[in-house]
């Protein structure tokens, strides 16, 4: 039996800055499959993460921050990983990874706690659903007696629902993300006394957090394999990761945030063991970003992304993708990559895939409002 | 509303008050509203029901240690340790019931008024018997006094036990007095005088600095002032107005202050003094100074603090005609926000705003000793600085992102766009506005909304 206790001994057996950035939520069924679902929020860059080298308005459009092809991990003659995902390339080497490109959920407008809201829900409109997929997905499976357990403060809107989640709130307190901060200097940019008192802070600050995060990074990794392959334990757990708003600076900051991110899916990965082979982990955010590079070194809010699936039986070694190009004819409203890909039915089909569930059932629950889509190829070869 | 309106509604939520409250409807005049307060303000609300009283504080404690006296060592110190622990966790107490109060309230500006004068007439925490009883300062001898004349919250003041215990006054005796004399006799150990309260009254509690007093007008003070708090470990009940007087330890004989001469005799003499003090010219002009200050900005202008000293004088130390001065100075309704918020307002003004944290993870009390701002602990009798330069520091403002992350990740319902435009009326600048709609999460969006500059200022 997997209770609150083993809980907290897994949450003091590892070093005490591990809820600096991410969160996690875990949830019991009784399956011997494992899905992690890793949220992006604050609409991740998925032009810079899962690169279009060879389409030939990429490095144009980027300019300044766009990847250099001599540094990038070459997945096929279209497409390459972000230098910072070595081990993420790796998993794709051995066909334990793939990417899907041009994605978006149906949200077409540009706020993030809608995007979110859409995202987790699984509507097609902010606000139209009440409750969230992940935990509209739980019922589809044999219950669990032990009950869900959110590490965070606040339950994440895509597990809320119907289904009982405890929520248990670490005693160490969360640490500022670096959007945030960012977002503080943006804020405080015309006003000279706190501008002068904010740049100060952050100086002090930057040097301290640069070598705590990408050990949490992987903490986070290794507690949840650590609870995914307890015995009875939970088999569903949901990240937060924060931080991909990258307005500014973007080039640095995203290196940064990748580099979290493979240090996360490496630990999980090197936790899981033999368990990994029956692991189906997706990454997402709730939209994209800009095709072109904005004038601060950044990006603004846009729409199409790109989504992750992992595992051990993960159909991977591919990119998936209708690729719209990047011309300016071709840009959604002018300005971002236009979805091709529904993102909901690759949400219902890895998780219908990865847990050994029916797909069309799968899709009706987690998103009611749509149809299933059967053109995607398959995912997880379970 | 017309923008100008608007403006002076955020000013007197803000400047004058404790913060907007989420729903809250301050239609009209917002002068009327702060004048409206003097009435609606409740000296002994229900928030604060629960606090001690300081006679039933005293006599406990020194039931306490009596029955201890006659134990073994080891017993006698576990009972100490025990008073001591209890005195911390009424102190939290307390200070969760003055957060309570200063967020329920619909008086914010006249509640605002008592922490100003709270911390005018400051004492601070760290001798178990003062951690016990700082709360029960706050509501025996400021609140009820806040909207009457200065005269009659001095006397409370100097009269109460906390003052009288912090300030050493129970521990001086009058060198030829009757205690005195015999403790030299039988014991053959010298009792003094302290001069500790009767220097802070002249400095810091009525003239100020730059008066005109001398080092000879303390001693006389601190002479008319023996046997003031001399009984108070005794935990003898109190009687009305009483400092817990000790004719056996006190001076008798004639004192003269500043030229005058106080010929009264025993605790008489002590209040005569204090009420002549408290009607002086210069307490007026220390007064007035430090509302401008608190009010205006940190370098008030000098019409402005003459006006409150002339109201002050005019009204005989009336509270509420120099408070209806300040609200009728147009100095005080600039919409430039110069006073950057302390700790204690700024944490206040959030938890009005975003509602108070219902399972913090560290104590409302923790909280503020983080930002700086312990609640009746400034370690000094001069209280906690009212001037920006000794609040705005990087420090700081990370210590504010930090706590502001505590309370807005319980929060994730509100959505800060709505909440940025109900809290600042009239002030939400574009910048702010723009990255609170860009903050990734509405946690992050409650973040920036309490650290945006118009809300670090007032």
């Amino acid at each position: 039996m997997f209770n609150r206790r083993q809980f907290l001994g897994y949450s003091l057996g590892i070093t005490g800055s591990m809820f600096l950035g991410p969160r996690m939520t875990l949830a019991s069924v009784d399956t011997d499959r494992r899905f992690v679902f890793i949220i992006q929020r604050g609409a991740a860059d998925g032009l810079n993460t899962v690169v279009p080298y060879a389409d030939p308005s990429y490095s144009t459009l980027r300019g300044a921050i766009a990847i250099d092809p001599a540094e990038s991990l070459k997945l096929d003659g279209m497409f390459a990983l972000h230098p910072a995902l070595t081990r993420t390339a790796e998993f794709y080497g051995e066909g334990e990874a793939l990417f899907v490109h041009a994605v978006a959920s149906p949200y077409r407008n540009r706020s993030h706690f809608d995007g979110q809201n859409v995202l987790e829900t699984g509507g097609t409109k902010p606000n139209q659903l009440r409750d969230g997929w992940l935990n509209r997905l739980l019922p589809l499976l044999p219950q669990s007696k032990e009950e869900a357990i959110a590490f965070a403060p606040v339950l994440p809107l895509a597990l809320r629902g119907t289904v009982a989640v405890n929520t248990y709130s670490p005693s160490k307190l969360p640490e500022p993300t670096e959007e945030l901060l960012m977002r503080v200097a943006a804020m405080y940019d015309r006003d000279a006394q706190l501008h002068a008192l904010w740049a100060e802070a952050l100086e002090v600050r930057e040097v301290a957090v640069a070598i705590e995060e990408r050990e949490e990074a992987a903490n986070l990794g290794t507690m949840a394999a650590g609870f995914l392959t307890t015995e009875s334990g939970p088999r569903i757990a949901m990240i937060e990761t924060s931080g991909w708003d990258t307005h500014a600076g973007q080039k640095g900051r995203l290196k940064n945030q990748l580099t979290k991110l493979d240090a996360l899916f490496g630990s999980l990965r090197d936790g899981l063991g033999d368990v990994w082979s029956k692991t189906t982990v997706l990454v997402a955010t709730e939209f994209g970003r800009t095709a072109a590079v904005n004038g601060s070194g950044g990006t603004d809010h846009g729409t199409a992304s790109a989504a992750m699936v992992l595992g051990g039986s993960v159909s991977g070694g591919r990119v998936v993708a209708d690729w719209p190009g990047l011309k300016p004819a071709a840009l959604y409203e002018g300005r971002d990559l236009t979805p091709t890909l529904d993102l909901n039915v690759l949400i219902a089909k890895a998780t219908a895939e990865g847990l050994g569930l029916d797909p069309e059932l799968t899709m009706r629950t987690l998103f009611p409002q749509q149809v299933f889509d059967k053109s995607l190829p398959v995912l997880v070869s379970a | 509303m017309e923008m100008r309106q608007e403006v002076e509604r955020g000013i007197a939520l803000n400047r004058f008050g404790l913060g907007a409250r989420a729903g809250d409807d301050h239609a009209g005049d917002a002068r009327d509203w702060l004048m409206s307060q003097l009435e609606a303000y409740e000296a002994a609300p229900e928030s604060l029901s629960r606090g001690l009283r300081s006679s039933d504080i005293l006599s406990d404690y020194a039931e306490r240690i009596r029955s201890s006296k006659d134990l073994p060592a080891p017993e006698r110190m576990e009972i100490r340790q025990a008073l001591r622990k209890e005195g911390r966790a009424n102190y939290r107490l307390d200070v969760k019931l003055r957060v309570a109060s200063a967020v329920e309230t619909s008086s914010p500006f006249i509640e605002r008024l008592v922490h100003f004068w709270s911390n005018h007439f400051a004492l601070s925490i760290a001798d178990p018997l003062v951690t016990w009883l700082a709360g029960s300062f706050e509501r025996e001898a400021i609140r009820p006094h806040v909207l009457g004349t200065f005269e009659e919250m001095l006397l409370a003041v100097e009269t109460h036990p906390a003052m009288l215990l912090y300030l050493n006054q129970s521990e001086s005796v009058g060198p030829n007095s009757s205690q005195a004399k015999r403790v030299s006799e039988k014991k053959n150990r010298r009792l003094g005088l302290n001069e500790n309260l009767a220097r802070e009254v002249l400095e810091l509690h009525t003239l100020g600095v730059k008066a005109a007093y001398t080092q000879e007008d303390v001693i006389q003070l601190a002479l008319a002032l023996t046997g003031w708090g001399r009984r108070i470990k005794s935990g003898a009940p109190v009687r009305d107005g009483d400092p817990y007087f000790a004719p056996v330890a006190h001076e008798h004989g004639r004192r003269v202050i500043m030229g005058t001469t106080y010929a009264q005799p025993g605790v008489y003499q002590g209040k005569a003094i204090l009420r002549d003090l408290a009607r002086s010219p210069q307490t007026a002009r220390h007064v007035a100074t430090k509302l401008a200050r608190h009010f205006i900005g940190d370098d008030p202008p000098e019409a402005a603090i003459r006006a409150l000293q002339t109201a002050f004088l005019d009204s005989g130390g009336m509270l509420p005609a120099v408070y209806e001065t300040l609200i009728d100075r147009a100095e005080a309704w600039e919409p430039d926000r110069v006073k950057f918020k302390t700790p204690w307002e700024w944490l206040i003004s959030s938890f009005r705003g975003l509602g108070i944290p219902e399972k913090p993870e560290m104590s409302i009390a923790a909280m503020l000793q983080q930002l700086g701002q312990p609640v009746w602990q400034p370690g000094s009798p001069a209280g906690y600085d009212d001037i920006a330069a000794s609040w705005a520091s990087p420090d700081a403002l990370m210590k504010r992102v930090e706590v502001a992350q505590q309370f807005a990740d319980s929060r994730g319902d509100l959505d800060p766009r709505d909440l940025a435009l109900e809290l600042l009326p009239g002030t939400l600048s574009d910048s702010t506005r723009q990255e609170i709609h860009r903050a990734s999460t509405a946690q992050s969006g409650l973040v920036l909304l309490a650290v945006s500059p118009e809300f670090l200022r007032r």
